[in-house]
C-alpha cells in the first residue's frame, strides 16, 4: 500500500495535466459541432473532395460528419492517441525511471519482494490511467448532451468507442513496461513512448491507404477503428482479441522479466 | 551459525568478470571489513546479497536464509548504504525517510529524529536542493532507522567530511556494540584498520585472503631495506621475499618467513646499512595486488 501511494504521488501532476489536456480537447471540439453540422451537407461535400487515401489513413473515409457520433468519433482519434501516449509513458518509465534515478537501489533492498512492487506499481499507474479514462467518458458525455443541438445518436455506440480508450490504455502501459524490461536501459522515456504511439498510428494509417490486412493485425490502432465501431455499433472482436492477447502476454512476461531482473548500479 | 554465509558466489556480467567462487563467512557481532581497489568485486558481492543481482553460479545465506528464496524477508533485518546514494528528488528529506521507515514493521519516528539530530541532518528541505554530503546522511539515516541485525556499508564513507565520518562510525560502534553485525567495504584501508575485527580481500573478483586485522598486521611481513655497494640483488632471491626491488645502492623487499634466513643472507654481504620495519597494511595490501 506504501509504494501504490508513493507512485499516486508521484503521478499526480501528470495525471491532472493529461485530464486537462483531454478534457479541453473534447469540449472545444465538439463546440463547434452545432455549428458545423448546420452546414453538413457543404462540410461533407468537401469532405469528399479529399483524396480518398488522405480520408482513409485518417479513418475519415465514409464518415457523416452531420451525425453526433460520426463528427464525434474523429475526437475520439485523438482522445485515443493522448491517453496512448500518456500509458505508454507510464509503461516504459515504471520500472525504468528508478533504475535511471538510481533509486533501484533504495527501493529493492526494502523488504519487500518485486512481485509486489510491480504489482504495487501497476495500480498506481491504472489508477492515474483510469481517472483520465473517468475524465475523457465525462467530458465526452457532457460536451456532447450540451452541444449536439438535439440530435439523436446511439449510447451504445459511444460506450464502446469510450470504452476503446480503456483498451488502448491498458495495451500501450503494458506493451511499453514489456519493452522497457526487455533493453538494459531507457534514458529518456519520451523517445520511446512517441516512437511506440505514432509508429503503430502511421502503421494503422498507412494500412488503411494501401489496403493491406496484414498490418491491420499488428496495431491496436486498427484493432479498435473508430469509424469501424461507429458503421457497426460494434468490435471487431477478431481484432480485438489480438489487442487483449498482447496485453494478457505482455502482463506475464513483465513479471517474469522484472523477477529475474538485474539492477545494475551505473 | 553464520550472519553471512556466501559459497564459490560468482558473477559474470555477460563476458564481463563480476566475481569468482567467492567464499565469506561472517559471524554475528562482527565488524568484517571487506577491501580491495575499485571494479575488485565489492559492489557485487554487496548487490548480490541484497539480491538486486542474480548470481552466475554459487549461493549466499543471510541469518541462514538464502538470499534469493527468502529475499525480502532477510531484508527486514538489513541495513543498506551504498557509497553513492540516490533518492526521490522532488520528495522532502521527511517524507522520503516516512518512506523509507513504512517498509518495516515497527515504529522507527524516535530513532529517525535522534539521528537526524545527531548527523545535523535538515529534515524539512526537498532532496534535490541538498548537497552531496547532506543526501549521504539521509541515506544513513535511512540505513539506519530500522534498527536492524546487519549493515551491508557499501563505501560507506564516501562524500563524508571528515567529522561526519567520525559520527557515522560512532553510531556504528554503538550498533555494533548493541549486537548489530557489520560488512564493510571500502578502500580505504586506515578506516577498515580502525574499525574491523577481520578483513578479506577481494582482487580482480576473487578473495585473496581473509584474516584477522591483527594477524595481517603482524604476519611476520617485514619490510627490508639493505644498502650496500655493488650488490647483487640475486642472492636475496629465496623462499617469503617478494617485491624485490633494487634501487641504486639499495635492495628493498618484503619478507615473510624465518628472519633468521634471511639474516644470514644479508650479513654474508658488506652491508652499510639496514632497515628492517613493519609494513604498513596500506603495504601489506599492496603486496597482494603486485
Amino acid at each position: 500500500m506504501n509504494i501504490y501511494m508513493h507512485e499516486l504521488k508521484m503521478n499526480f501532476r501528470s495525471v491532472i495535466s493529461w485530464s486537462v489536456a483531454v478534457f479541453l480537447m473534447i469540449f472545444l471540439y465538439m463546440s463547434i459541432f452545432s455549428s458545423l453540422a448546420v452546414d453538413a451537407e457543404v462540410l461533407n461535400d468537401m469532405m469528399s473532395e479529399f483524396p480518398e487515401e488522405f480520408l482513409i489513413a485518417f479513418g475519415m473515409d465514409g464518415v457523416d460528419l452531420s451525425a453526433v457520433l460520426g463528427y464525434f468519433g474523429i475526437t475520439m482519434l485523438f482522445s485515443q492517441l493522448l491517453i496512448s501516449i500518456q500509458a505508454a509513458n507510464y509503461g516504459f518509465s515504471l520500472i525504468s525511471v528508478e533504475e535511471r534515478e538510481l533509486t533501484a537501489n533504495f527501493l529493492l533492498t526494502k523488504p519487500v519482494g518485486r512481485t509486489k512492487i510491480l504489482t504495487s506499481k501497476l495500480l498506481a499507474a491504472l489508477t492515474s490511467l483510469a481517472i483520465t479514462s473517468v475524465v475523457i467518458w465525462g467530458s465526452s458525455f457532457i460536451s456532447i448532451s450540451i452541444f449536439r443541438d438535439g440530435r439523436p445518436y446511439d449510447t451504445n455506440t459511444l460506450v464502446l468507442l469510450l470504452l476503446t480508450t480503456t483498451f488502448l490504455a491498458l495495451f500501450f502501459l503494458m506493451v511499453g513496461l514489456l519493452i522497457s524490461l526487455l533493453v538494459r536501459k531507457i534514458r529518456n522515456v519520451t523517445p520511446f513512448s512517441m516512437g511506440l504511439v505514432f509508429g503503430l498510428f502511421v502503421i494503422n494509417a498507412f494500412g488503411g491507404m494501401i489496403g493491406d490486412d496484414k498490418l491491420t493485425y499488428i496495431t491496436p490502432f486498427s484493432h479498435f477503428d473508430a469509424t469501424y465501431i461507429v458503421k457497426n455499433a460494434a468490435f471487431d472482436l477478431p481484432l480485438v482479441s489480438i489487442s487483449v492477447a498482447v496485453i494478457v502476454i505482455s502482463v506475464v512476461a513483465s513479471y517474469w522479466l522484472y523477477e529475474k531482473r538485474n539492477i545494475h548500479s551505473v | 551459525m553464520s550472519v553471512i554465509e556466501i559459497n564459490n558466489l560468482t558473477k559474470y556480467y555477460g563476458k564481463a568478470r563480476g566475481i569468482i567462487d567467492v567464499d565469506l563467512k561472517v559471524e554475528e557481532g562482527e565488524i568484517f571489513g571487506f577491501i580491495g581497489p575499485n571494479g575488485a568485486g565489492k559492489s557485487t558481492t554487496i548487490r548480490l546479497l541484497l539480491s538486486l543481482i542474480y548470481p552466475s553460479g554459487g549461493s549466499a545465506k543471510i541469518f541462514g536464509k538464502d538470499v534469493i528464496e527468502q529475499g525480502s524477508e532477510i531484508r527486514r533485518n538489513i541495513g543498506y548504504l551504498p557509497g553513492e546514494v540516490f533518492y526521490y528528488d522532488k520528495m522532502k528529506v521527511i517524507d522520503l525517510l516516512k518512506y523509507s521507515a513504512s517498509f518495516y514493521k515497527k515504529d522507527c519516528m524516535d530513532r529517525m529524529h535522534e539521528l537526524a539530530e545527531i548527523m545535523e541532518l535538515d529534515l524539512k528541505k526537498r532532496i534535490d536542493d541538498l548537497s552531496y554530503g547532506n543526501k549521504k546522511k539521509v541515506g544513513i539515516v535511512q540505513g539506519l532507522l530500522h534498527q536492524p541485525d546487519l549493515y551491508l556499508l557499501d563505501e560507506p564513507t564516501s562524500g563524508l567530511d571528515p567529522l561526519m565520518q567520525q559520527k557515522f562510525f560512532n553510531l556504528i560502534r554503538e550498533e555494533n556494540a548493541r549486537g548489530a553485525t557489520i560488512f564493510f567495504s571500502s578502500h580505504i584501508l586506515a578506516e577498515v584498520q580502525k574499525m574491523c575485527s577481520r578483513v578479506a580481500i577481494i582482487r580482480e573478483g576473487e578473495i585473496v585472503k581473509t584474516e584477522d586485522i591483527q594477524t595481517l598486521q603482524d604476519d611476520n611481513y617485514k619490510k627490508i631495506r639493505v644498502k650496500a655497494k655493488d650488490l647483487d640483488e640475486k642472492r636475496f632471491n629465496l623462499d617469503g621475499v617478494t617485491n624485490l626491488v633494487r634501487e641504486n645502492n639499495s635492495v628493498n623487499f618484503f619478507y615473510n618467513g624465518d628472519i633468521n634466513a634471511i639474516m644470514k643472507v644479508i650479513s654474508a654481504n658488506a652491508i652499510s646499512d639496514l632497515t628492517i620495519e613493519e609494513p604498513t597494511l596500506e603495504e601489506i595490501f599492496m603486496h597482494y595486488y603486485v
